[in-house]
């Protein structure tokens, strides 16, 4: 599995209020969610985002609430991936229990830039920096948590079982 | 090697003699726990899982905080779509608008959890019950699906930090400030993916309601769960709240930390955490500038139980809400608000100038009952100050505790009981 796309760029300590405000949570039709999504911190980010991009972002992405919401609506927003330095743990499960791919690499968190083209190899945690000819080695996931994401998700998962 | 609390926990619960940080484990649930924005998603998941019924009837906790009494028409849906399941499913453990409160008050307070228990809840502030000597965490609504229809749910198993406690907190300091104090210390990505254990003599010196507010707050050091041991104090509050039969996990003489950190209790000040993360921590000794403050909340899952309005009563008492300034009183709980109203807390209350809400979370996420406008500051007993986290993107939130939140009612700013 791979992706492909431009990326937005976020600091450290991204929380899922900004990904998706509380406001907004009295729905939880994803489409809807989607249309908000980053809307605290980047009000341009659904207006410019296409299906396939990457988002980028350093330490403890998706701090904060359980909010299934959060992850929700990026995927739904069209992102293919999240890299980042490091996920806060509620997000990071939420991420793979609905199937959005996310990495871990410090290297590529510090080094990429907004608007830069990136490709994701989920199967070796490779990261290509198209734009600027680079490579960086993510962590790729654990055997368990890659069947996870080969059955699709948490409900595949115990439905296969 | 030996095993800290929470790794016995999850080992007991897995059904293994022994675990260690960055196992994979599968667990059995003592309870599953949801609210009317987290368990709507879980049950259009619930529905997606082949032949899925409720594991355990008793087992499921269902409670409509957040945008409850129903805040607008789509909120009533969201509640009564979780109404319907527990009517459907036959949830013994949902709590209908008169019953309900702020769920992390609620559920020790019902006597739904007691130490050794393992509980996920789709809410990042389940974490909580770890001043029970519970392993509690928070999780997303299809972790919470999965966990109602198969009674189990996949865990990593965490390292751990040990935070040694001693000595005595001084007057107007309470739990709160020395979690914000722990959090200003370690950053809210310091305990990433860990446990905090707490330990130490000092523990002896904390309420149950310290302990609450405590637990409460581990998830904004970014870890899986906070713990206390259970001591005398747990087993009375046990025992007073609930049948349920508990076990007492204490961790290994040579359980491993990844850090020690030592507090003297003594040393901690009534502290401020300034907008935008909980992190940006000051003692009240150290605000220099006059911060003028719009609104006060005294309420939430971190600090809406009895002593917090017994404390924040002492400090009303005879005087008056400075001009200008919305404040908000709200009981987490039916039996809190019932106490506070008997206790004769609601009559300071009002006669200050401030507000009773009906238990709701309400104002804490910018949900409803408070809402901040472009520009205005609130001091808030809540948990998070993030971008927007009250209301309008251009707020800001001051997180304290309920003395010092009524303290600056009063006085119009930020402001230490001492000043009154
Ligand atoms: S009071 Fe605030 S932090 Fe606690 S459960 Fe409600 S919204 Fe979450």
């Amino acid at each position: 599995m791979k992706a492909k796309g431009k990326v937005f760029r976020y600091g450290s300590n991204v929380d899922t209020d900004v990904i998706i405000p509380a406001r907004y949570l009295n729905t939880s039709d994803p489409s809807e969610l989607a249309q908000h999504c980053m809307e605290d911190i980047d009000a341009d980010f659904v207006k410019l985002v296409k299906a396939g991009d990457i988002i980028v972002a350093d330490k403890n992405f998706g701090c904060g609430s359980s909010r299934e919401h959060a992850p929700l609506s990026i995927k739904t927003a069209g992102i293919s991936c999240v890299i980042a330095a490091d996920f806060a743990r509620i997000f990071y499960r939420n991420a793979i229990n609905i199937g959005l791919p996310i990495l871990e690499c410090p290297e590529a968190a510090a080094d990429i830039e907004a608007g830069d083209t990136v490709e994701v190899d989920f199967n070796t945690g490779l990261i290509i920096n198209v734009s600027k000819n680079k490579t960086y080695q993510g962590q790729a996931f654990p055997e368990f948590m890659q069947k996870l994401i080969a059955a699709g998700g948490l409900v595949n998962f115990i439905n296969e079982q | 090697m030996g095993m800290t609390m929470t790794q016995k926990i999850l080992a007991s619960h897995a059904g293994l003699s022994e675990v260690k940080p960055g196992d994979l484990i599968m667990a059995d649930l003592d309870l599953v726990l949801g609210n009317d924005i987290t368990a709507p998603v879980a049950i259009d998941v619930f529905d997606k899982i082949k032949a899925a019924a409720v594991f355990d009837k008793h087992k499921v906790a269902l409670v409509p905080d957040h945008f409850a009494p129903n805040k607008d028409i789509k909120a009533a849906e969201q509640c009564k779509k979780m109404r319907m399941f527990a009517g459907e499913h036959e949830i013994t453990n949902y709590f209908e608008i008169g019953q309900m409160g702020v769920e992390h008050a609620l559920l020790p307070e019902k006597g739904l959890v007691v130490a050794g228990n393992l509980v996920i809840g789709a809410d990042s502030h389940t974490c909580t019950y770890g001043a029970l000597g519970a392993f509690s965490t928070g999780v997303g609504s299809t972790d919470m699906a999965a966990g109602m229809a198969t009674g189990k749910a996949w865990f990593k198993v965490p390292a751990a930090l040990k935070f040694v406690l001693t000595g005595k907190m001084n007057q107007y300091v309470s739990g709160k400030d020395v979690i914000l104090h722990i959090i200003g210390m370690i950053g809210v990505d310091g305990a990433l993916y860990k446990s905090m254990e707490f330990v130490g003599a000092g523990i002896a010196n904390l309420t149950m309601d310290d302990r609450f507010t405590i637990a409460n707050m581990a998830i904004e050091a970014g870890a899986k769960n906070g713990i206390f041991p259970v001591d005398d104090r747990t087993i009375d509050y046990i025992e007073s709240h609930s049948q349920k039969e508990y076990t007492v996990y204490a961790a290994d003489e040579d359980a491993e930390y990844e850090q020690v950190i030592e507090i003297d209790l003594s040393t901690v000040k009534p502290t401020v955490a300034f907008p935008h993360l909980p992190e940006n921590t000051r003692t009240t000794d150290e605000i220099t500038e006059p911060v003028y403050i719009d609104q006060v909340v005294i309420g939430s899952c971190t600090n809406g139980r009895l002593s917090d309005f017994s404390k924040a009563a002492k400090i009303f008492k005879g005087h008056q809400v400075a001009k200008g300034v919305r404040t908000l009183i709200i009981p987490a709980t039916q039996k809190i608000y019932l106490q506070c109203m008997e206790l004769g807390y609601f009559k300071t209350f009002v006669e200050a100038g401030a507000i009773i809400s009906a238990p709701t979370c309400g104002p804490c996420l910018g949900g409803h009952m408070g809402i901040l406008a472009a520009g205005e500051r609130c001091v808030a007993t809540t948990n998070r100050n993030f971008v927007g986290r009250m209301g309008h993107v251009d707020s800001e939130v001051y997180l304290a505790n309920p003395e010092v939140a009524a303290a600056s009612a009063i006085l119009g700013r930020i402001a230490d009981p001492t000043e009154l």
